[in-house]
């Protein structure tokens, strides 16, 4: 049986979502935000497959007949970059709260304390 | 402007701000301009009102109409009929009495500005309400008075039982809104129109439909709330702990009529049926009697009068609920007679409460002979408000005992039966207002510095014109309000009323028997009451609507609190745990309630070359070690990067060579950041979780991850629609450019591209402002004895960087120019230079690379930030001076000599904001976070 590359990017977008989730649940502040920059890598690449999988189709026009569909193109690359902005904002955010909480745990107290 | 709109807006704009202008400041003599105020504005709307009056009474309707949100049926529409011009009038007419009597009323230390402002919010949702022509215009304006009213009745803040009243009031009025709204709602999409002109004319089509029985619970809940009918009359006697200018005004002139007002108004379209016959009549009868007959048990003047009020409303809502026209005639006349009287005893029962210090009906009497003129006014009313011949109260209780006769209602001879009870009650407890207020021997107990007299003038004459009026309408009622009730109830039943008489004498009958009997029986009944067991000495109930409300609210807090105490424990960890199993609950419900589980679809799939299975097989490798050795920080930090190259990968392989780009430089970016990061934290993430919940986060984990790819799955195998192909045909002729991406992005949604490049600076100024100011000691090496930094920059790497970086401008240039055509463009240029200063910064170290870009510590990239906002933003507005929308583009072709053909396009500037943004804000993050750890050997 021949696998396709539409089961290969659905079960890695699930696969990635899964270990996002997972690092998420965390109690420390880093693996969550590991975990966040994991489920936004998912999210775009899903949001992406919404236009559905080209090959050879880049959406230039004058590229041929066939060209994928820009539209989830262009709000991904925003998405990235902002996914970028936010993966610093919140990695500076649990630098700040193991400062004024001297733990990094993410309720700001040692477990059990 | 409109004159029907101009007479709302008045007190809603004029009336508002003049008196909270000039009541900022409660010095003596602006408590009386805020009072001046207040009342121009009451007769400049009052004026404005009687100057169209004439063409009401001769039978015409105004209508103005301006269109709102036309898509959603919402139009600002005025309306002004018999009905509307008749609360109208009320509203502004009681109002400016009010205006008047509260000047004098208002202790020195109460804030006027405050009172007036509220006072002509109120009026204006009032008007509002009574003149709004689209339904939902209506329910803004209701809404506004309970709102108002609860900020009126909770005017004395300091006391509890004022904001108690005042809370309850408007969890009542509020919610039955909220429940009429939804009926509403069902009766626009019955109708097909919220405009009542259209609706009025549709009573067929909405009586006949399957809704109609639940549209019309739906309404009677908000007009019974609002117009305090049993079961929700509880809220009312509550409000009393209002200043008495404001009970008289809402309590028993208007706001409490705005439920009536909405069964007349909507008459046409819902009334006539037995269905409603027989809900609003019976609760109406049943309000009449049960609250006549509490009000006589009532010690405080204020709680008589409300339960009076109560009662009166449930007899306008029974007159009303009866099919039959003449019951609509005395309807609208019951609504000026009670407005008439009850506004009159309510100043009066001010008055009392001011010159004695109490309106305890056990401790007041004898006041006849100390505050005579007083007196007779308030007798007046009283008299007016038993139904006594001659006054006006007589003549619409004539009227409704002659309905109840005649009623077709299913409960037979009870209907005469309770009415006439009711009579007897309302005589009663009239009869004890007057008795033991100004007759009943002295008072006792009052207050040392009470000296009770007649009050100043202004607060006696408001009193006294209502007074002369229940007289004069009880006389001669068919010249008085004879032509206002007739065009009112021709708008309440769509029709004009047939042939009747507003007169005193009708001969001898049944009805004027009830009357007798009534009178007579609320005689007896108050002696008997008074001799047998004494009214002072009673002690009121402990169950009651108050005490089942306070109960309900309790528990509701209770459970509400119990709840939050099981479900936020004060974990995120927790927390989060919850949201992901209801988001887990909410996506899978419509799965399970389908017939069958969705199949894949039929498009045809791509083959995946093996280099493609390969990637795959390291992507689930990468996040299985990921989640394994997540505990070793480090290279918890490189496997992530792992992830997101294969990210780049997927775009690479599935034509997105901007979205490659953009990952890949993002990837370096962000790498760096985590790992400066991590240099301030903890090296290691402990081993703390129990494998319990280990269990719990890996089975959430799965879950989640397994809906994500079956979603995706199920959509990679269908075919799509989409509005991407408008953007490719139109990319070169409307933007000037062949790369459809990057024309999206810096032209047909530019607008998003600017807000999303707003975005990005913003997070990158919040974390400036996180760690301004923080110093954080930094471990000179990590658990593994691997140094941090440097001990001299490698010369290597500083020849390589410095070879790296103008080579990497020109690579940025090169991909900021050509991106309108080819892959690149601002956001991917921006990175590339980004990547390259960082490269800048590991080889310089961040003093030195940040003196040769003048950072200081990141304060400096805002102004890159600013400076490339200004830069998209001035773009976008300079389409305004070509007469285009923000941000229009222009593109075209010029030739240049050497250079050849240049395509060139305004959005190119825009583009090169973006750029100027990103740079900023990547180098801020970055700095800021050096900043934060520089290096501390102490």
């Amino acid at each position: 049986m021949n696998v396709s590359m539409e089961f290969l990017v659905a079960s890695g977008i699930g696969w990635v979502t899964a270990c996002g989730v997972f690092l998420m649940l965390r109690g420390r502040s880093f693996p969550v935000v590991l975990g966040l920059t994991l489920i936004g890598y998912a999210v775009n690449v899903f949001i992406f497959a919404m236009g559905r999988l080209w090959t050879g189709a880049q959406p230039i026009i004058g590229n041929g007949e066939v060209v994928a569909d820009p539209l989830p193109q262009a709000l991904v690359l925003t998405a990235i970059v902002i996914g970028f902005a936010t993966t610093g904002f919140v990695i500076e955010l649990a630098l700040r709260s193991h400062h004024e909480s001297g733990t990094d745990q993410v309720d700001g107290k040692e477990p059990g304390a | 402007m409109n004159p029907l709109a101009t007479i709302v807006l008045l007190p809603l704009l004029a009336g508002t701000l003049l008196c909270f202008g000039l009541g900022r400041d409660n010095s003596s003599a602006r408590r009386t301009l805020t009072a001046l105020a207040a009342g121009s504005v009451t007769v400049a709307a009052l004026a404005l009102l009687l100057s169209l009056a004439p063409q009401i009474l001769a039978g015409q309707t105004l209508i103005a109409h301006t269109d709102w949100v036309p898509s959603l049926g919402l139009s600002i529409g005025w309306r002004l009929d018999g009905l509307a011009l008749l609360f109208a009038l009320l509203i502004t007419g009681i109002g400016l009495l009010i205006v008047i009597y509260a000047h004098f009323y208002l202790a020195a230390s109460d804030p006027a500005g405050k009172f007036y402002t509220l006072l002509m919010l109120f009026m204006a949702a009032m008007l509002g309400v009574v003149m709004s022509d689209n339904i939902m215009l209506l329910v803004v304006f209701w809404e506004l008075t309970s709102v108002s009213s609860f900020l009126l009745v909770g005017y004395w803040g300091h006391k509890e039982e004022a904001r108690a009243g005042a809370r309850m009031a408007l969890a009542v009025t509020g919610g039955g809104g909220l429940v009429m709204l939804a009926g509403f709602v069902l009766l626009g999409q019955v109708a097909g129109t919220y405009e009542l002109s259209e609706l009025l004319t549709r009573g067929d089509i909405i009586k006949a439909d399957p809704l109609y029985p639940l549209l019309l619970g739906l309404i009677l809940v908000g007009c019974f709330t609002k117009s305090a009918q049993v079961p929700f009359h509880f809220w009312l006697p509550e409000a009393m702990a209002a200043p008495t200018p404001v009970s008289a005004y809402l309590h028993s002139a208007t706001m409490v009529k705005a439920g009536v007002f909405l069964l007349a108004r909507l008459y046409p379209a819902l009334g006539g049926t037995d269905l409603f016959e027989a809900v609003v009549a019976s609760f109406g009868l049943a309000t009449v009697a049960f609250a006549a007959w509490v009000a006589i048990f009532k010690h405080d003047m204020k709680g008589l009068l409300a339960y009076s009020t109560v009662s009166h409303l449930g007899f306008i809502t029974f007159l009303i609920g009866l099919g039959s026209p003449l019951s609509a005639v005395a309807a609208v006349f019951h609504i000026l007679n009670h407005a008439t009287f009850k506004a009159a005893l309510f100043m009066s029962a001010g008055i009392i409460d001011h010159e004695t210090g109490t309106r305890d009906l056990r401790r007041l009497g004898g006041l006849y002979r100390l505050m005579p003129w007083t007196a007779t006014f308030a007798m007046t009313a009283a008299a007016a408000m038993a139904g006594i011949p001659l006054f006006n109260g007589f003549l619409s209780k004539e009227m409704f005992f002659h309905e109840a006769v005649e009623s077709t209602l299913p409960w037979g001879v009870a209907v005469p039966v309770i009415a006439t009870f009711a009579g007897i009650f309302s005589m009663a407890y009239s009869v004890r207002l007057v008795h033991a207020t100004f007759f009943n021997g002295a008072p006792k107990d009052l207050p040392p510095d009470a000296h009770p007299h007649d009050p100043p003038i202004g607060m006696l004459a408001p009193v006294a014109l209502l007074a002369v009026l229940c007289v004069v309408v009880g006389v001669f009622p068919a010249v008085t309000y004879g032509p206002l009730v007739q065009v009112a109830a021709s708008a309440l039943l769509g029709t004009a009323p047939p042939e009747y008489h507003l007169a005193i004498w009708h001969g001898f009958n049944l009805p004027l028997l009830m009357s007798a009997i009534a009178v007579a029986g609320g005689l007896a009944l108050y002696f008997a009451l008074q001799k047998s067991f004494g009214l002072p000495a009673y002690t009121p109930q402990r169950w009651s609507g108050k005490a089942s409300f306070t109960c309900l609210m309790d528990s509701l807090f209770t459970f509400a609190g119990k709840l939050t105490g099981r479900l936020e424990n004060g974990s995120l960890q927790r927390s989060l745990a919850l949201m992901v199993l209801l988001v887990l609950v909410l996506a899978a419900a419509p799965f399970g309630a389908a017939d069958s589980l969705p199949q894949a679809g039929s498009r045809s799939l791509l083959d995946a070359p093996p280099l493609a299975i390969v990637v795959w097989a390291l992507l689930l490798a990468t996040g299985a070690a990921l989640v394994w050795t997540h505990h070793a920080r480090f290279q918890a930090v490189v496997l992530t990067g792992v992830v997101g190259m294969v990210t780049a990968l997927t775009f690479v392989a599935l034509s997105a060579p901007d979205l490659a780009l953009t990952q890949l430089s993002v990837e370096v970016v962000s790498t760096v950041l985590l790992l400066m990061g991590l240099a301030l934290l903890p090296q290691t993430t402990p081993r703390e979780s129990t494998s319990l919940r280990y269990g719990r986060d890996a089975a959430l984990a799965l879950a989640a991850g397994g809906g994500v790819a079956a979603l995706a799955w199920l959509m990679l195998t269908r075919d799509h629609s989409s509005i991407s192909w408008f953007f490719l045909d139109n990319t070169l002729p409307g933007g000037g450019g062949t790369n459809a991406v990057n024309v999206i992005l810096v032209d047909f949604r530019g607008y998003d591209t600017f807000g999303e490049i707003t975005v990005l600076g913003i997070a990158a100024l919040g974390a400036l402002a996180l760690l301004d100011g923080l110093r954080v000691k930094r471990p000179t090496v990590d658990t593994a004895g691997r140094a941090w930094t440097f001990e001299q920059q490698p010369l290597l790497l500083r020849v390589a960087a410095r070879i790296v970086l103008p080579l990497a401008l020109v690579v940025s240039a090169y991909i900021f120019w050509r991106g309108h055509n080819l892959p690149g463009g601002g956001f991917i240029a921006g990175l590339v230079t980004a990547v390259a200063l960082v490269l800048q910064f590991m080889a310089l170290g961040q003093a030195r690379a940040e003196s040769a870009l003048h950072g200081a510590a990141g304060r400096r990239f805002s102004r890159w930030i600013g400076s490339g906002l200004a830069i998209a933003g001035l773009t976008g507005v300079g389409a305004f001076v070509f007469g285009k929308p923000f941000l229009t583009s222009a593109h075209g072709h010029p030739t240049v000599a050497v250079l050849g053909e240049l395509p060139l396009a305004s959005a190119a500037v825009f583009d090169l904001g973006v750029y100027i943004t990103v740079v900023g804000a990547t180098l801020l993050m970055l700095s800021v976070l050096g900043a934060a750890s520089k290096e501390n050997h102490g």
